[in-house]
């Protein structure tokens, strides 16, 4: 059998989700790991414990597996070739962007735009939407929030230098909850448009944004979410959100590194001029006169990351297949079963305790820095992530220069959290805090 | 943790617990036998600010302010001892003889010339804290040659 034909039923078909409440329960056992190679190694003898599933999540060996078959078995070129292995791969490639719009919700498949990341994704909004659908100008305002990823603070802040538009931040609670009476107040005449982060990464906030897409719709306000934390968490329904974009990246949703996700409500879109230019998306092109392809094509220019798009659409079937109830009860669990053992953990300071949260721990130790920490964490095979994570505004909140954060992926264990928690009792022995 | 203590030895952990001459050198601006730099390692965002004060070809006094991670903190507080009195030839040579020590696993380290500053020999174990270990020798190196920021990117 063809690999194109292997994947018609794993790729383009949609997995069931096996029975939540006794999966939830075999997660917590672990029973996910097998199927990720990493976890096989040693780390200096030790097993290895990965808590930085924020930054990146580890990959299935499914994923690993259809990256490899198709580079070996069905690889080509897309939208270009007559013959059959290009028009396989074009096959497989236009099937995982019908698989990503049915995991969305969206209504149509162009729709969906594959780009680099979610990085990627709002500099494209930023050019395309910002300045050359809504023309932003001097004064004219783009209102964000205080817990934003840095990617979705200097995409806006390159635009606002260009055209004098200025940046509003909602702010935030002690809690690491948005103000939402503030970001509320905060759109007034000169706003022009929203960008929000969905879940927080600094401190795995869930941000109430179908409210917060519905009170910027009443003012007629476009609105951005980024998703890129939420994706791998939670369910997403684009529709039923109601949002005019969404964009996550495929790293964080165990898929591969370079690829990631622009939706875009369709009549929007379509008034959105390229990002860049090149082959792929165009309709036609003279040296006087070139017309741009529709979209997705419009912004996909030049050979896009074809396996990459390939292996997220592996990695969705993956997750399917496990369910986001399962996913869901897990990672509820492991969240409390994390802030009742890190709470235990003398001198520990939560950063971040919203009501509604994943799986993120933020938090410092009085007397022992946060790299300190993940420098003897790492001693211990656990790998946890030590910085400003890409929010320093969140850590200026909260008067620290950085934090140490855990965050859980769905192969985590309560005994991973265990681990870290008598980590991180021997980091503060080692420091006699 | 037998290979942590390698790198978490007493001597960093009482220096990094309880900086020495964590302060500003007052007036440095006033004068021109005072220079100061600032440092900057922008992966992790710790900074400091380095003030140097000669004395004709010596150096009178050196101080620091910032905060960061233990390796850090230590590693500027026992810059500060170790070149207080020196000449500023002799702190450029021990500033290549330390960096040298951090970064190339084939030189032995030399506790003749290095002191208390050996310690830091387990940093090359750990290649993500080098920076941390470095960042007030580059910032030195910064005053030294006159130029107001250092950073190691």
């Amino acid at each position: 059998m063809s690999f194109a034909d292997d994947l018609k039923t794993s790729h383009t078909g949609h997995a069931e989700a096996s029975h939540a409440p006794s999966r939830a329960e075999s997660l917590l056992a672990g029973s996910l790991r097998p199927d990720f190679p990493i976890f096989r190694q040693r780390v200096r003898g030790k097993e290895l414990i990965y808590l930085d599933s924020a930054a990146s999540a580890q990959k299935p060996q499914v994923v690993l597996d259809t990256l490899h078959r198709f580079y070996a078995e069905g690889y080509a070129n897309i939208h270009r070739g007559v013959y059959r292995l290009s028009e396989e791969a074009t096959h497989i490639y236009e099937g995982t962007r019908e698989k990503v719009r049915r995991f969305i919700g969206a209504r149509e498949t162009r729709e969906i735009v594959f780009v680099r990341g979610t990085t990627e994704a709002i500099n494209l909004l930023a050019h395309s939407f910002g300045r050359g659908v809504l023309d932003l100008g001097e004064g004219d305002e783009i209102l964000i929030t205080e817990m934003e990823h840095h990617s979705n603070i200097v995409p806006w802040q390159l635009l606002c230098e260009e055209t004098g538009s200025k940046l509003v931040v909602a702010p935030m609670d002690d809690r690491g909850q948005l103000d939402l009476d503030a970001f509320a107040g905060l759109m007034g005449p000169r706003t022009k448009l929203v960008s929000v982060i969905h879940v927080s990464n600094a401190m795995g906030t869930v941000n109430p944004v179908k409210e917060m897409i519905r009170l910027a719709h009443e003012r007629e306000l476009p609105i951005i979410v980024d998703g890129a934390q939420a994706a791998p968490h939670v369910p997403v329904d684009v529709q039923d959100l109601d949002c005019d974009f969404y964009v996550f990246s495929g790293h964080k949703l165990y898929g591969p590194t370079g690829i990631g996700i622009l939706y875009g409500r369709s009549e929007l879109l379509q008034q959105m001029p390229p990002y860049q230019g090149g082959g792929d998306m165009i309709r036609s092109v003279t040296f006087e006169k070139t017309s741009y392809a529709p979209p997705p094509g419009r912004f996909e220019a030049g050979t896009p990351d074809i396996a990459g798009a390939i292996g997220l659409g592996s990695a969705i079937y993956y997750i399917e297949s496990i369910g986001f109830d399962a996913i869901i009860e897990h990672e509820r669990r492991l969240t409390a079963y994390g802030e009742q053992v890190l709470g235990e953990v003398p001198g520990l300071k939560m950063i971040g305790t919203a009501e509604e949260k994943v799986g993120v721990f933020s938090f410092v130790i009085d007397g022992v820095h946060p790299h300190d920490l993940g420098t003897i964490l790492d001693g211990e095979g656990i790998c946890i992530r030590a910085g400003h994570h890409c929010a320093q505004p969140v850590m200026e909140h909260f008067c620290v220069p950085a934090t140490a954060r855990a965050s859980v992926g769905i192969y985590n264990t309560e005994s991973d959290l265990d681990a870290l928690a008598a980590g991180l009792r021997k980091c503060k022995e080692l420091f006699g805090a | 943790m037998s290979d942590l203590r390698d790198l978490y030895q007493e001597l960093i952990l009482d220096h990094g617990q309880k900086p020495r001459n964590r302060r500003a050198i007052d007036g440095c601006e006033q004068h021109e036998s005072c220079r100061k730099a600032d440092g900057h390692n922008p992966l992790c965002g710790d900074k400091l600010t380095l003030y140097l004060q000669t004395d004709g070809d010596e150096v009178a006094d050196v101080s620091f302010e910032g905060a960061g991670c233990a390796i850090f903190t230590a590693s500027s507080s026992l810059l500060t001892g170790a070149l207080k009195g020196r000449t500023v030839d002799e702190s450029r040579e021990l500033m290549r003889t330390f960096l040298t020590m951090l970064t190339d696993e084939e030189v032995e380290p030399d506790p003749a010339a290095l002191g208390k500053l050996a310690v830091f020999a387990g940093v090359r174990e750990y290649p993500v804290r080098v920076k941390c270990a470095s960042l007030a020798w580059r910032t030195l190196e910064a005053a030294l040659d006159g130029a107001a920021e250092a950073s190691t990117e």
